[in-house]
């Protein structure tokens, strides 16, 4: 089977695509295709003539599987948001079919536009087509707010793989998250579409909404610039357990983020291959704690009284802590340096979002902030190893 | 006694087909050859000519940059053919052997009673200089040099490596006479490394003249920039000179016999070799007999003079190389895998945990040539370092080569590395980069930028 598919794109497809066909120029497109097919049998030319079965394609479809439970998550709390703030009771599957109809689109949209760029510089600069966007094209929809319009979607997708990425050079020479950049570039493009009281919960930015009396689409982040407790949910009824319901994802927010148990879920994938990683994991948590703490102790509004350990499942933190601050490339590269980052990244990420209620998320800027840094980081990490080999050998010299 | 080096970061990857401790003599081979690209850096000039008779030990060609580096036949015979390549590349020199071998009489002589300057000549003429290389830049030493120590390694950690302690056996008194040779070489420290896992043989324990040092850990354990790194590094300016252990008996029986004795024992092994065990031949021996009869035909096969990771690769009919103490056999392989990169692979080896290869520790792999994926900028961090026991930074060191920065690979310590010291981390990359040839490129560059 595998076989006879095989020998039918090679006999038949490849043949318009090599040098001299007809379709040569689109070459980088057909070897991106055949080559999600199959991972092509080619051997070791030169260096070691065993490799390990590991490759780029396995890397980032695992960081997309690790995405998966916070989508679903996603689809079915868009539905159970939209259903508390019309006030109307519905079933299980009514508030995933809801959330579907709203969520999936915009999913299409960004690996559409996104891909579609990637292909079109791969055809150009006449390289392949890198894995990395599979990754980027899942992020952009899960840190966006539902209600957000499809073009723009497009628009900062585009944006973002073009400035962010292959300005630079492609995939691992970016200096920025990509998708991060996306929202960034939403966030101060539109900021009406990205932030506020309509825009979390599907048709709240409706004409003609049939919300509920005494609904509210305030996040948390939002309703903490006014108090520290006594937090309402979107049919403006008060949470039972504040806590516990974000950390749940009972709560209004980007798609993606709000289940600090769906992105654990993901974080414990990332972990588990290895590929997120656990220092700047742990270090941002901590470095995000310490900052919630800090206020705690010096709290002068209600923002700074909220409880250090709602920070870790309010907002955006954990999405970003765990898939956006971890990007490999955009992070430190070194050990050290990578506990450095992660905790500059809580640190001031929690910072960002209270002590400027303007910028709610925080996380996003503080992410942003620390990839321009990392390389800085990095700097110094490296310039001490090597003046401690110099040291070293001018020691055993002596 | 010495205390042990415990290395951690590295891994060892194993293979089916290891060689079994008995130990055979390889039949009798028809030709020989000794293969210039062996050896980095050289202006190889050959001196004898098709139909020339030589004896073993007899001077077929010589290093233009180091007259006095010669290499010498193996055999005695007659030079059937000097291959050459493309814009004349010298590759070859073939000489079929005599069925009894002749001899050049270099003078059996007590190493301790000869000068530096006499021992040098002497492992010169003989042919046995070029086993001597130096780090920085993992090339023949220069005989001009004086290093500042000399690192001699008993203990090879790479996948289906030979086994020293069982090849020394009963060897000790030339090993030592091979040592005190060694020792005329440097006013430094000779420093011996053995297998500290295992049970050490005597040879090495009561070895004399040498400070002894037990390494154990995953691979690149065994490799001597390991132990450099750790027993004394080498700077900007500093030599040291390395040998590997059968390098010394050669050159033990060089002084007792007066003759340039080439025989060597190989482990002839991998997943494709039926019966993998040890062989008693000669260096630059013809793989034609031995592999035509050993190993597996049932697929296309990779036949690799030296190890899986750092070895040569040779045609079934090709040479045994001039440092290689190995030859191993595994599947070529080359079949497409359709979606290979999603399904969990059992029968592939990986350090990553997104394969199942690491729930299944103690499996024996038989891994063929495949890339397993293609090349792609580098994207995933700490991967190399989770191989590469040295205090530097295997990434930013290639990068810097990549970009040729000379200060900046210097700074990073490339003084301290060899291609070999690199081969794990070009087998665990997720990128698939060719670290091994950029590294060899860049200590190239700074070797020519050095002279």
């Amino acid at each position: 089977m595998s076989n006879a598919i095989h020998n039918f794109i090679e006999n038949k497809v490849k043949p318009s695509f090599d040098e001299g066909g007809k379709l040569e120029k689109f070459y980088p497109a057909y070897d991106a295709l055949e080559t999600f097919l199959f991972v092509p049998g080619h051997t070791a030319k030169r260096g070691a003539h065993i490799r390990d079965a590991v490759d780029m394609k396995r890397t980032m479809i695992i960081v997309v599987l690790a995405l998966i439970p916070a989508l679903l998550f996603g689809i079915w709390n868009t539905g159970h948001q939209y259903f508390l703030a019309t006030g109307e009771g519905a079933a299980f599957m009514d508030k995933i079919i809801h959330g579907a109809i709203k969520v999936l689109p915009i999913v299409v949209v960004s690996y559409a536009s996104g891909l579609l760029v990637e292909f079109i510089f791969a055809i150009i600069k006449k390289h392949q087509v890198n894995e990395g966007f599979l990754v980027s094209g899942m992020l952009i929809p899960l840190c966006l707010p539902v209600e957000i319009p499809l073009w723009m979607v497009a628009a900062a997708t585009i944006f973002a793989v073009i400035i962010g990425k292959e300005v630079f050079g492609g995939t691992g020479m970016n200096i920025l998250n990509v998708a991060l950049t996306a929202r960034a570039f939403l966030f101060f493009a539109y900021p009406t579409w990205m932030s506020g009281d309509k825009v979390w919960i599907s048709e709240g930015t409706a004409q003609a909404s049939n919300y509920a009396d005494g609904s509210t689409g305030a996040t948390l982040l939002a309703q903490s610039t006014e108090k520290s407790s006594g937090f309402v949910d979107a049919a403006g009824a008060a949470y039972g357990d504040t806590f516990m319901s974000a950390f749940m994802g009972f709560i209004p927010g980007s798609i993606g983020e709000t289940s600090t148990l769906a992105i654990l879920i993901g974080a414990a994938i990332l972990l588990i291959t290895g590929i997120g990683s656990w220092k700047i994991m742990l270090s941002g948590v901590i470095g995000a704690y310490t900052m919630g703490l800090i206020f705690n102790a010096f709290a002068v509004n209600p923002f700074m009284e909220v409880p250090a350990h709602y920070h870790l499942v309010m907002g955006g933190f954990a999405f970003g802590i765990v898939f956006m601050a971890t990007d490999p490339v955009s992070a430190a590269q070194t050990s050290t340096g990578k506990y450095v980052y992660g905790f500059l990244i809580g640190l001031l990420g929690i910072m960002i979002r209270v002590f400027n209620p303007a910028y709610p998320e925080g996380i996003m800027l503080a992410i942003l902030f620390m990839n321009v840094m990392a390389p800085l980081i990095d700097h110094y990490v490296i310039q001490a190893n090597i003046n401690r080999r110099q040291k070293r050998t001018v020691a055993v010299a002596a | 006694m010495s205390d042990v080096l415990k290395i951690k970061r590295g891994t060892n990857i194993k293979l089916q087909g290891e060689a079994e401790k008995i130990l055979t003599d390889a039949p009798q081979a028809e030709t020989y050859a000794i293969k210039p690209t062996d050896f980095v850096g050289i202006k190889p000039k050959v001196v004898v000519k098709e139909g020339d008779e030589v004896k073993a030990g007899t001077v077929l060609m010589y290093d233009k940059n180091h007259e006095e580096v010669k290499f010498t036949s193996p055999v005695s015979g007659e030079v059937v053919e000097v291959k050459r390549g493309e814009k004349r590349k010298l590759l070859e020199i073939i000489v079929l052997a005599d069925q009894e071998i002749k001899y050049e009489d270099f003078g059996a002589a007590d190493p301790s009673s000869l000068g530096r300057d006499e021992i040098i000549k002497k492992l010169c003429n003989a042919g046995l200089w070029p086993l001597i290389k130096q780090r920085p830049y993992d090339v023949i030493a220069n005989p001009q040099d004086k290093p500042k120590s000399i690192f001699i390694t008993a203990y090879d950690s790479a996948p289906l490596a030979p086994d020293n302690d069982f090849i020394f056996h009963g060897q000790g008194e030339l090993f030592q006479k091979g040592l005190d040779a060694v020792a005329k070489l440097t006013e430094g420290k000779v420093h011996l490394s053995v297998d500290g896992s295992a049970g050490v043989d005597e040879a090495f324990t009561k070895a004399k003249g040498v400070e002894l040092h037990r390494v154990s850990g995953p691979h690149p354990a065994g490799n001597v920039g390991v132990h450099i790194h750790h027993f004394d590094p080498v700077g900007a300016g500093q030599t040291v000179w390395t040998l590997k252990a059968q390098d010394v008996l050669s050159i033990g029986r060089l002084f007792e016999s007066g003759k340039f004795d080439a025989s060597r024992i190989i482990a002839i092994c991998g997943p494709q070799i039926n019966d993998p065990k040890y062989y008693k031949t000669i260096l630059g021996t013809t793989t034609k007999k031995l592999f035509q009869d050993l190993a597996n035909h049932d697929q296309q096969n990779r036949y690799i003079s030296g190890n899986v990771l750092t070895g040569e690769k040779i045609h079934e009919d090709g040479y045994l190389g001039f440092y290689d103490y190995q030859l191993t056999v595994i599947p070529e392989g080359g079949e497409p895998r359709m979606f290979g990169w999603i399904t969990p692979n059992p029968q592939k080896f990986s350090v990553h945990r997104s394969l199942v290869s690491w729930l299944q520790p103690s499996k024996k792999y038989s891994l063929n040539a495949e890339m397993n994926g293609e090349e792609r900028p580098f994207v995933v961090t700490e991967e190399y370092e989770q191989v590469f026991p040295f205090d530097v930074y295997p990434v930013q060191l290639i990068k810097a080569i990549m970009v040729e920065d000379i200060e900046l690979m210097e700074a990073l310590g490339i003084y301290e590395v060899a291609p070999e010291d690199f081969a794990l981390c070009e087998v665990v990359c997720t990128s698939k980069i060719p670290s091994q040839t950029i590294v060899r490129d860049g200590l190239e560059m700074l070797r020519k930028e050095m002279s």
